[in-house]
């Protein structure tokens, strides 16, 4: 599976959705994930890539890592795992 | 001052998965008490427990609620369930905004504690779930009730050891007496049988291998439970009048301070929080007659327990029953007392005493009716339970018939 069909994976898990229901440009918002599911995101996603997220749930906008939508953090993911190896 | 009454009750515990089941498993004698059942438990020393068997979250929460649930959150949110359903109060406008959620607990989501610890320490992990601070919290149990139920008024978490419940109960009690709250919704609960948990206990040398024998001469300690119990206190005028189910009335309560030993419980202690209660009530020793003991079933608190009781009584000492249910759900640590106010329920409401299961042999430093090993039928009008928490922290509750 891609990077971006795991990252999507995950994120559907999240919102009680089918992955097929999770668009690139969908926000998290859009998805029904609130502050607490975010955090469960990233962890659910450091576990399954085991990478760490620099991901700051005081102020996400402030954090290294894009969430602004679906395709921001499948390309931050695909990032961190390359920069992995 | 306000009439107190409550209207609601509920339980889940080692006995039954709610009030009928575990009243009924009371008036049978039965014991709750059996090998634990969890992750190593081949490392313990102590290998009985009564553990609440038969129970499957996923039927009872989804898959979301329970990524936020520690078990000991789970028994109170299912306590708490049966508790208001039976109030058949819906809390909204006025009543949501001024009632609340008091609960006990000493050890919050031990299990949470101890399967993070063994992630991290045991298996080395450097990551833990996000959810492991708002799910271990003592408070976590209360605020989940608060969100379920529309609880907006007085509410937090209580956490005097084995008092903690009573305490508790306590505070609902007074809220509503006062008329701060029109109803609390108020018990406790606990959950620390996984191997932590026990393996803590283990240290003091206090649990016993076989049996919870409270009272009896061949006792040799106390044997942990887990579970809650959860009740809707309410003031009476108002409960009268929208015609509920009222179970019984709160009297009166005491709470004392030994303030002498973190471990060793003291007569004075208990006596002063048995006569503080009686004098909160208004009432005279001679009209109780029952009283649910804390009987741990260790030699330190029954004597101790016992020369309270003949102390504050006198001759009717001799005339009052007093059993200890430990003997059968065994010693639910913070969430206690909850489930020990059901069998004062009973006594006083149907009329049937809790007995004292696993009584062998007298012991003449406990020569009290401890109604051993079979139920009773008795008319009961008052009924106390009482509470004694390590660190020496006292918490009695009086009951009547209504």
């Amino acid at each position: 599976m891609s990077v971006k069909d795991r990252v999507i994976a995950i994120i559907a898990e999240q919102a009680v959705l089918e992955p097929s229901d999770v668009t690139m440009d969908s926000t998290l918002e859009d998805l029904g994930i609130d502050s607490l599911g975010l955090v469960e995101s990233i962890f659910a996603i450091e576990e399954d890539f085991d990478i760490t997220i620099p991901f700051n749930a005081n102020e996400p906008s402030e954090s290294d890592f894009d969430i602004s939508s679906v395709a921001a953090i499948v390309a931050g993911i695909e990032k961190l795992v390359s920069e992995k190896v | 001052m306000n009439r107190v009454v409550i209207t609601g009750a509920g339980t889940i515990n080692a006995l039954g998965h709610s009030v009928p089941a575990t009243l009924e498993a009371m008036r049978e004698g039965r014991c709750g008490i059996g090998e634990l059942d969890f992750r190593d438990v081949d490392r313990l020393a102590i290998r009985i427990g009564a553990q609440v068997r038969d129970f499957d979250p996923l039927q009872q929460f989804n898959r979301q609620q329970l990524a936020l649930y520690d078990r000991f959150t789970q028994f109170t949110l299912i306590a708490a369930r049966e508790a208001i359903s039976q109030s058949g109060l819906v809390f909204e406008g006025e009543l949501a905004a001024r009632s609340g959620v008091v609960l006990g607990t000493a050890g919050g989501g031990v299990s949470t504690w101890d399967d993070n610890y063994r992630s991290v320490y045991e298996d080395g992990k450097n990551r833990v779930h996000p959810f492991v601070v708002p799910k271990l919290m003592n408070n976590a149990a209360a605020s989940h009730v608060s969100m379920d139920f529309n609880l907006k008024g007085p509410s937090f978490t209580v956490s005097t050891a084995c008092a903690s419940s009573n305490h508790a109960m306590a505070q609902a009690f007074a809220m509503v007496r006062s008329g701060m709250a029109p109803a609390m919704v108020a018990g406790g609960s606990e959950s620390m049988l996984c191997f932590g948990g026990v393996k803590a206990w283990e240290g003091l040398r206090v649990m016993s291998k076989d049996a919870c024998r409270p009272f009896s001469a061949t006792r040799n300690g106390m044997v942990q439970g887990e579970g809650a119990g959860v009740f809707v206190f309410e003031e009476y005028e108002r409960a009268k009048a929208r015609g509920a189910e009222i179970l019984c009335e709160v009297i009166g309560f005491a709470m004392s301070s030994d303030a002498s030993d973190i471990v060793m419980p003291s007569k004075q202690g208990a006596s002063r929080a048995i006569s503080g209660a009686l004098r909160d009530a208004g009432i005279n020793g001679d009209e109780v007659g029952y009283i649910n003991a804390h009987g741990t079933g260790t030699a330190a608190n029954d004597k101790t327990e016992c020369a309270a009781v003949a102390d504050v009584f006198g001759h009717h000492a001799d005339k009052l029953m007093i059993s200890s249910t430990k003997s059968m759900h065994a010693h639910l640590i913070g969430g206690t007392g909850a489930v020990e106010l059901l069998a004062c329920i009973m006594a006083v409401r149907d009329g049937v005493i809790a007995p004292t299961i696993g009584y062998e042999e007298p012991d003449p430093e406990c020569a009290l009716d401890v109604v051993p090993n079979e139920a009773r039928d008795a008319d009961v009008t008052v009924a106390l339970s009482n509470a004694f928490a390590f660190g020496g922290l006292n918490a009695v509750l009086a009951i009547r018939r209504i």
